[in-house]
């Protein structure tokens, strides 16, 4: 669905409609509550809505009328903690991410775990093998102070091949529905590394990765140092050295029907996480990253300073539709794939998510 | 008996039940209330059982000390206030 979507906020869910004049609020759920993430509805029609209550934890909560009416849900546990293990505690910090196959549903948390749900959120349980993998004892917190996992990418095609990123804590991939992962961070660098560390897959801080639904074996990656392209399934990774303006930033989306096209926001650098001489821009390849276009029209150009966190940055099915939120309040809306953009809201909570559907 | 009382906060979430028990310890209170209302269970306890980081419980007007066993001792006539811990923007 490309005429309605979803913000996840620091203080509500807000539901954005299009219509002939262009993309409003339509209806806010949960105000005053932070939303982390949302799940548009699913083949069922279930939604879900991940809040990070300040005192009172995580909670989920599920719709089944487009967001109408919700009921609080099953929230992810982990289990009792082994008195030697270490690490970060075994308590749940944040769904930090929430993705759909099927009727079958996903969520990444802070602190690292993957949670699976085959019955619409009722219940759910922790993938135990990436969690008990020997690696996570390399993981750390990136955004966060604890590694938490961003980006659940199904394979569409293939039941039981997904790919999972962790920031920070790289890229892993299952084939056989997660009873066993495999690290896919070759050709990534972690310059805030010691050299001999550079090219570990566990310390490896990919911001995003998103996947092209028509062309699986297609990923693009926002990474802390800067952006690459997998063709191969994540089995290799190529950094794309020339973006314009800066290839740091946190947020990717990538073109549902065209592997080659991809959009980015640039930020200064990770040490100045703001645009680029106060004036927002998207990164535009169209040619898998062979080049890019700066795209400004309609983004302030004079004095901005918002930051387009990494579910920040959406794109429709129909690939001309995009929304872009931002961490100070801030909703931009293109019609023709970022070519001219405008404002939804500038008085928004912080955005942590978009999603459309 | 002892008396164990839910923040108001809670009512928008939840159902708090206002619990009468001869429970000796804060942790067999809260699981008392919780025995009435096991939804509740989640926003005061986390993953590991533990008082959450910004819940706090006064006992006869005293904060609790013991956040992971809970096992500060009540009398019979205790008063227990489950409380949000001030916190955030």
């Amino acid at each position: 669905m490309s005429d309605r979507a979803w913000a996840a906020t620091r203080k509500g869910l807000f539901e954005l409609r299009r219509q002939s004049s262009g993309w409003s609020i339509a209806n806010v759920g949960f105000l005053g509550e932070p939303v982390s993430a949302v799940l548009p509805p699913t083949a069922s029609g279930r939604m879900l809505a991940a809040l990070n209550l300040g005192h009172f934890g995580v909670k989920v909560h599920a719709s089944d009328d487009g967001g109408a009416t919700w009921q609080e849900v099953a929230t992810p546990a982990y289990p009792a903690q082994p008195a030697q293990a270490s690490g970060p505690a075994w308590t749940l910090v944040q769904v930090w991410s929430l993705a759909a196959q099927g009727d079958t549903v996903w969520a990444g948390t802070l602190p690292g775990g993957l949670f699976r749900s085959d019955d619409r959120g009722a219940s759910w349980q922790l993938d135990e093998a990436l969690w008990h993998q020997p690696g996570r004892a390399e993981w750390f917190g990136g955004g966060y102070d604890v590694p938490g996992i961003h980006s659940i990418e199904p394979h569409p095609a293939r039941p039981g091949e997904m790919i999972v990123a962790v920031s920070c804590g790289g890229v892993w991939a299952t084939r056989d529905g997660g009873a066993t992962w495999a690290p896919k961070c070759k050709g990534l660098r972690a310059a805030y590394m010691p050299p001999e560390q550079a090219e570990n897959p566990n310390v490896q801080d990919p911001h995003r990765v998103v996947r092209c639904p028509s062309a699986p074996e297609s990923l693009w990656m926002q990474h802390h140092n800067g952006i690459w392209r997998s063709t191969d399934g994540a089995e290799t990774w190529q950094e794309v050295t020339f973006a314009p303006l800066s290839s740091f930033g946190f947020a990717v989306a990538v073109h549902p029907a065209d592997p080659q096209t991809a959009w980015f926001v640039p930020g200064v650098a990770d040490q100045q996480r703001v645009p680029v001489d106060g004036a927002l821009a998207v990164n535009r390849t169209c040619d898998g990253g062979r080049s890019f276009e700066t795209l400004r029209a309609g983004l302030p150009q004079s004095a901005c300073y918002d930051l387009v966190y990494r579910h920040g940055l959406a794109v429709a099915p129909d690939g001309r539709q995009l929304l872009m939120g931002s961490t100070t309040g801030s909703l931009w809306a293109s019609g023709n794939g970022g070519d001219t953009w405008s404002t939804v809201s500038n008085h928004l909570p912080p955005v942590h998510a978009v999603r459309f559907g | 008996m002892a008396r164990i009382e839910f923040t108001p906060q809670l009512r928008r979430f939840t159902e708090t039940p206002v619990v009468e028990t001869g429970a000796a310890t804060l942790r067999e209170a809260l699981e008392a209330a919780f025995a009435q209302n096991p939804r509740l269970r989640g926003y005061v306890l986390d993953d590991q059982a533990h008082l959450r980081a910004n819940v706090v419980v006064f006992i006869d007007g005293r904060r609790s000390t013991d956040r992971v066993a809970l096992a500060d001792p009540l009398g019979p006539g205790s008063r227990v206030h489950v409380m949000q811990a001030l916190s955030g923007g």
